[in-house]
């Protein structure tokens, strides 16, 4: 056994994990606000990636405004979203909402096919391109930046949602959302406030996935991946979400390495089949407990 | 106007049409389906064998998911199973298409039992993700088992009954329509049995059911396994229809597709079923149509798979927030107005 290239192929994973983590937080975050499992997360990813390529390459703005603008585009989309589709919806069986979300996956792909074409087109290169070493094992730049990205933004959205008032609103509403409206907390603000910040946090990773592995308008499969390592992690868990994305990331690493690429979801699957017959609420989500 | 429905005896209570006028209509809808096939064009033959499959299908996944409350994103996985089973049946043992389209049925519903083990344990959406892993666990071995042909996947011959082979639309729809019709009813009256009624018991509460006395394993495994042979006999129609399998044929975009097919047409309605495979597989068609007569359609073409996708995803959206009872439900409203006609209901 090479464990050189063993630590290459985990610490590519791990780095590539931290952006399923990134992704995995946008997810949890919709999910433990309002209970809505986010299926079309992967396309949401895509919009924020399609937008930064609109205002980049296409209007020639530069990065530090391209950026900011793609994301509070996603943002914005998000808010339109919560509001016409998800708040008609409060109340009903989760079901019904997780089909919203289906469909706003594919109406969203049909969007892209329809304005950007679905041939698959480069972002331009914001990331430093020197190799970077750890040791005696080489990252790729931008899998290296994008981990970077992704820590830097999952250290400050932990950070804000503790100490800010609309993270503490928050936090309040997925413990207990009657308590929460009793004290005083606008609770369907609160709704709008999750999506808008997991659309935003979406459209980061977009943009960091698009500009490793170029957009296109099949990139909400990355979606599959994210759905992946939030059931492992547990629906409802931060730190789910967190522990699961590397876990994915690494397996899915080990797997391409050692298997070969088309093993790499078959892997995750399996992973998952196991970790749902041991644990049926994942590693760390809440065991709830029913009552009739 | 109709006034009520009086009941005297439990039979007629639990009848599967409880009125003359719906057994009137039934009987002209059946005289037009047998009538369609000498009217109709090639195109719309096609069609409709397209429809039946379909129909039959999402009846099986209304068994699951509309009846029993389990959410299946694996549909399209066991019609895969079925379509499989049929074509190596008939390439390496050459038997006759009612043993394979059995055969097809009981392997997918092996599979469907595999499937649904962890159904106890894992609930709502977690199960329905988990599908998504059996789904893909199942595309994986289409791929790569060597019996299924690889990528490539399968050809076969077309069936043959009585010595004449079923190689075009109306030939085929001889054979995909009186069984889909079979499956139909054979749905239809299972929920007039114990185990019907058990699911819906299940689909309602499940624990109460358990309470009951209904032992939820057996239970859930049988609704996975019923539903799993409905897409099985589908899919190996499909087979035969089609004639061409490979592992790209049963996508998790088809898995969707029969999911939204049930949220359109009504869950937990056998009509509901069948008016939703009917509508969701003749959009995209009609779209085509009113593309072709748009001025200058040859530019627009390119917009037709974008717009069919949007269409696809508004239709989902459009009746889960304005219609959640679906297609079912606007049929009944519609049938009220008449029976209650010239009162307003």
């Amino acid at each position: 056994m090479d464990w050189a290239f063993l630590f290459e192929i985990s610490l590519t994973g791990i780095a590539s994990g931290g952006l399923y983590a990134l992704a995995a937080l946008a997810f949890v975050m919709v999910y433990k606000a309002t209970r809505v499992v986010n299926i079309a997360i992967g396309e949401l990813l895509m919009v924020g990636a399609y937008l930064f390529f609109t205002f980049s390459a296409m209007f020639a703005l530069p990065l530090w405004l391209a950026i900011p603008a793609a994301v509070l585009g996603t943002g914005l989309l998000g808010a339109l979203i919560e509001r016409t589709m998800i708040r008609p919806l409060l109340g009903e069986p989760p079901i019904s909402v997780f089909m919203v979300t289906v469909g706003l996956g594919s109406v969203l792909v049909g969007l892209v096919e329809m304005i950007w074409t679905a041939d698959q087109r480069r972002l331009p290169d914001f990331m430093p391109s020197q190799p970077i070493m750890v040791g005696e094992a080489f990252l790729a730049p931008k899998v290296f930046w994008g981990a970077v990205i992704a820590v830097v933004f999952i250290a400050a959205v932990l950070l804000v949602f503790r100490f800010w008032r609309g993270g503490v609103a928050l936090r309040a509403t997925a413990s207990d959302q009657a308590a929460a409206y009793s004290v005083g907390i606008n609770v369907p603000r609160v709704f709008s406030l999750a999506w808008v910040v997991s659309a935003m946090l979406a459209a980061v990773s977009g943009i960091v996935v698009g500009s490793i592995g170029g957009i296109s308008s099949s990139m909400g499969v990355f979606g599959l991946s994210v759905l992946v390592v939030v059931i492992v992690g547990g629906l409802d868990s931060v730190l789910g979400a967190l522990v699961g994305g590397l876990f994915i990331g690494l397996v899915e690493a080990l797997a391409g390495a050692y298997l070969g690429g088309e093993y790499k979801l078959l892997a995750t699957f399996i992973v998952l089949v196991a970790i749902l017959m041991v644990r049926p609420y994942g590693l760390f989500g809440t065991h709830e407990i029913e009552r009739l | 106007m109709r006034i009520g429905t009086l009941k005297e005896t439990y039979t007629a209570d639990a009848a599967l049409f409880d009125s003359q006028t719906q057994k009137a209509w039934l009987a002209v809808a059946a005289a037009l389906l047998v009538l369609f096939p000498f009217m109709a064009s090639d195109y719309w033959l096609y069609l409709a064998c397209l429809v039946a499959i379909n129909v039959a299908s999402a009846t099986g996944l209304n068994i699951l998911t509309g009846y029993t409350g389990l959410v299946s994103l694996g549909q399209a996985a066991f019609m895969g199973l079925g379509a499989y089973t049929v074509a190596i049946m008939q390439t390496h043992w050459d038997t006759p298409f009612w043993l394979n389209l059995l055969a097809a049925g009981g392997v997918a519903m092996l599979g469907g039992i595999v499937v649904g083990i962890p159904s106890l344990r894992v609930k709502g959406l977690y199960l329905a993700i988990a599908t998504i892993a059996a789904s893909f666990i199942a595309h994986f071995l289409f791929a790569n088992l060597a019996i299924t042909g690889g990528t490539g996947g399968l050809s076969m011959r077309p069936a043959s009954l009585f010595g004449v082979a079923l190689d075009t639309s109306f030939r085929l729809y001889w054979l995909i329509v009186p069984v889909t019709v079979l499956m139909l009813l054979g749905a239809a009256n299972l929920f007039r049995t114990r185990i019907g009624r058990a699911f819906i018991a299940i689909r309602d509460r499940d624990i109460s059911a358990e309470v009951l006395g209904i032992p939820l394993l057996r239970y859930k495994l049988l609704s996975f396994g019923l539903s799993s042979f409905y897409a099985g006999v589908a899919g190996g129609l499909w087979a035969y229809f089609f004639r061409v399998v490979t592992p790209e044929s049963f996508p998790l975009l088809m898995s969707i597709f029969f999911l939204a097919a049930i949220i359109v047409g009504g869950m937990g309605s056998i009509l509901g079923g069948i008016l939703g495979a009917v509508f969701m597989t003749m959009v995209p068609e009609l779209l085509k149509l009113v593309f072709d007569l748009l001025p200058n359609s040859a530019e627009l073409v390119v917009f037709l798979s974008p717009v069919r996708t949007i269409v696809f995803g508004l239709l989902i959206i459009g009746f889960l927030v304005f219609e959640p009872h679906g297609l079912a439900e606007m049929w009944r409203r519609i049938r009220r107005f008449f029976h209650l006609w010239p009162f307003r209901n």
